[in-house]
């Protein structure tokens, strides 16, 4: 009996690396593809809680209160968003995803109190009648914006960048183009979108700040204005944001989802979350605005721990958005012979931008997309949200916190050296933080 | 005629008097430079500002009929979707970006930008205009009565660029294409309803090759879809 244990295996030309190297010599076109990175990365599991002991007092863990609200956009807004739980739904278009897939993200983010968000494609009539907090993004390409539909949003989400492509625009390829799609963002059917990476009519933070100020006069300061950033320099552009006037800032890290980007872009570009949220938490407390100014956390959120290690290190919220199309029916294993038909498998399917999902969410197909029924899809996001908040909830009040909010980086410990000092918490069973000394920890 | 006084009232005040305003004419006065002054205006009102403004000036116009008697900083009548905004003097960057519908007159010149992500305005303008103008414009004309800055109509897709004067050069996809009558037509209509005076066979049009809409990827191994990455 034969086997092939004398073979080699080269870690630089893995069979992943040959296959791709094999792709472009056959195409001679880069790689599209849609979700997030793929590669290993610090993250939030390399973080755990310490949970309360002799000096910490916990509260029980299901009955006890536990507040998991948030209000976002007082600073400036007359009408700031009210949420019911700290996690929100993240843009996503019309467009990229099916009608019933974003009529289902409106059902299950309404369903627990929270927000959705629009994306790179316009507000569609059906998504704000499902969402009973819609969020508009404001984005480079202007696709399908208008006033009418600025001043019938909750807020306003200026997208600067996002994480899976820091400085790079959108894409949507010819074949999700329909009839429609081309109609609201005025391209020609079948065309290869390409969205402007830089907006048209501002560029730097003094434009911004005027910009701002233009979409506070036409929606007569009653929205919350959001700027959104892809995670590669988050303390300056935090701080570039707050100066802009920005009522909240999202920082999307680099796992953050996409529906079609260079693979190259996704895995090259960008920093992780966990080291994001410290360096966007460190330009808000010294300008004096954390808090006062909300911080969106979003890019490879998974679980309530990922929510409550975001809110320990300063987030106020969290933004999902890979997850709650895999809550809806993305990668369900009951598809996984028609993702194998498609040269995929269910759990490593990411091409959103082919446009011929089986599970109907990231197609414009008429006949795949009425698969997708966005009641019970909807139903599936509504409960995967309260798990998430309900995990957060036993977290905290492991931690002896009668709300999700007062969780703090104190409560927090790294299970290795990159994420003691991306997070800036001690690495576990010792009091060092690499890059801080004992100076600078007692002053915190 | 309802006079309002920037130099006494505050640009809360004087943008929330003309965006409630369902009908009337409006003279603003002192305006100095003001930002995002007369932006969301929504109804079928006049409204005259006798002095320069600052950016965002009329912005997302609906309906309303502006006329800025002075210059505009950036982005002058911004995404405006209908109505029609005409300045007597120069327009900075980016004016009428990303517009969806009305009609635009810059009687001076235009700086760079102009009429970029356009998408269904129709700008003209008595001078010349900057560089990157018509950038990934979408649809839409840009009449030039002047000259045009390089790379004029990069990346556009359907939108039409005419040009009286020279091109300083075009940009990526960006060829010359043929007038034909419709086009003299549409001009002669165009820039009767701008209020300028030009012999349209003067113009030459720029639009898309359209080359750049798709990507045209090569084909060396028709079995090349069997060795696509196993992770789809």
């Amino acid at each position: 009996m034969s086997n092939d244990w004398h073979l080699q295996k080269s870690h630089t030309f893995s069979p992943e690396v040959m296959a791709e190297i094999q792709r472009a010599a056959n195409t001679g076109v880069y790689s599209i593809r849609g979700f997030g990175a793929k590669r290993q990365l610090p993250n939030f599991d390399d973080l755990v809680f310490l949970g309360a002991s002799m000096s910490r007092y916990p509260l029980e863990g299901y009955r006890e209160s536990c507040g998991t609200d948030v209000v976002l956009g007082a600073r400036n807004a007359s009408e700031p968003i009210h949420l019911d739980i700290p996690v929100t739904i993240a843009g996503m278009s019309f467009g990229s995803l099916s009608a019933n897939a974003k009529e289902a993200l409106g059902r299950g983010a309404s369903a627990v109190g929270t927000s959705t968000t629009t994306g790179d494609g316009g507000m569609t009539d059906e998504e704000r009648s499902h969402s009973t907090k819609l969020v508009y993004q404001y984005l480079p390409s202007r696709y399908g914006m208008n006033p009418d539909d600025l001043r019938r949003a909750d807020a306003i989400e200026v997208v600067v960048g996002q994480g899976a492509k820091p400085g790079g625009g959108g894409m949507l390829m010819g074949q999700k183009i329909d009839a429609r799609v081309a109609s609201m963002r005025t391209l020609p059917e079948g065309v290869d979108q390409r969205s402007a990476c830089r907006h048209p009519d501002w560029t730097g933070p003094d434009d911004l700040e005027i910009k701002i100020i233009e979409l506070r006069e036409i929606t007569g300061w009653r929205k919350p204005i959001y700027v959104k950033i892809g995670a590669a320099r988050p303390y300056y552009d935090t701080a570039l944001a707050v100066k802009a006037g920005a009522d909240v800032v999202v920082v999307d890290g680099m796992q953050g989802g996409t529906a079609a980007t260079q693979d190259v872009f996704i895995e090259h570009v960008g920093i992780p979350t966990l080291a994001a949220v410290p360096e966007a938490v460190r330009a808000l407390k010294e300008l004096g605005m954390h808090r006062t100014v909300q911080l969106i956390v979003a890019g490879g959120i998974r679980s309530g721990a990922d929510v409550a290690k975001a809110l320990a290190l300063g987030a106020d919220a969290v933004s999902i958005g890979t997850a709650a199309l895999v809550a809806i029916g993305d990668n369900d294993p009951a598809l996984d012979e028609e993702y194998r038909a498609l040269g995929s498998a269910a759990g490593y399917w990411d091409q959103y931008q082919a446009g011929n999902d089986p599970a109907g969410i990231t197609t414009q197909d008429p006949v795949l997309a009425s698969r997708l029924d966005p009641e019970l899809a909807g139903r599936r996001l509504a409960n995967y949200l309260k798990v998430l908040t309900l995990e957060a909830q036993t977290l905290a009040r492991a931690c002896g916190k009668s709300h999700v909010h007062n969780l703090e980086p104190q409560d927090l410990a790294a299970l290795t050296v990159e994420a003691a000092a991306m997070a800036g918490v001690p690495l576990a069973g010792t009091t060092w933080i690499p890059g801080k000394d004992e100076t600078d920890r007692e002053s915190d | 005629m309802t006079g309002l006084d920037l130099s006494t009232e505050s640009l809360r005040d004087v943008n929330a008097a003309l965006q409630a305003a369902e009908s009337g004419e409006f003279v603003i006065t002192h305006p100095q430079g003001a930002h995002a002054l007369a932006c969301g205006l929504n109804d079928s009102i006049e409204v005259k500002i006798e002095g320069p403004v600052g950016y965002y000036c009329a912005g997302m116009n609906q309906l309303a009929t502006v006329l800025v008697d002075g210059n505009a900083g950036t982005g002058l009548a911004e995404n405006i979707m209908s109505g029609s905004v005409t300045i007597t003097g120069n327009a900075g960057q980016s004016a009428a970006a990303t517009g969806h519908g009305g009609l635009v007159v810059i009687q001076g010149n235009a700086s760079a930008r102009c009429g970029i992500s356009m998408k269904g305005v129709d700008i003209v303008v008595g001078g010349n205009v900057g560089h990157m103008s018509a950038f990934m414009a979408q649809a839409g004309n840009l009449v030039v009565l002047g000259d045009a800055g390089d790379d004029l109509g990069d990346s556009i897709y359907e939108a039409r660029l005419f040009v009286r004067g020279s091109v300083a050069s075009l940009g990526a996809d960006c060829i010359e294409k043929e007038i034909r009558p419709e086009h003299l037509e549409f001009l002669t209509t165009c820039l009767t309803e701008a209020g300028m005076n030009a012999d349209v066979s003067d113009f030459r049009r720029y639009g898309s090759a359209r080359t750049l809409y798709n990507f045209q990827p090569d084909d060396v191994d028709a079995a090349s879809a069997s060795n696509e990455r196993s992770d789809g």
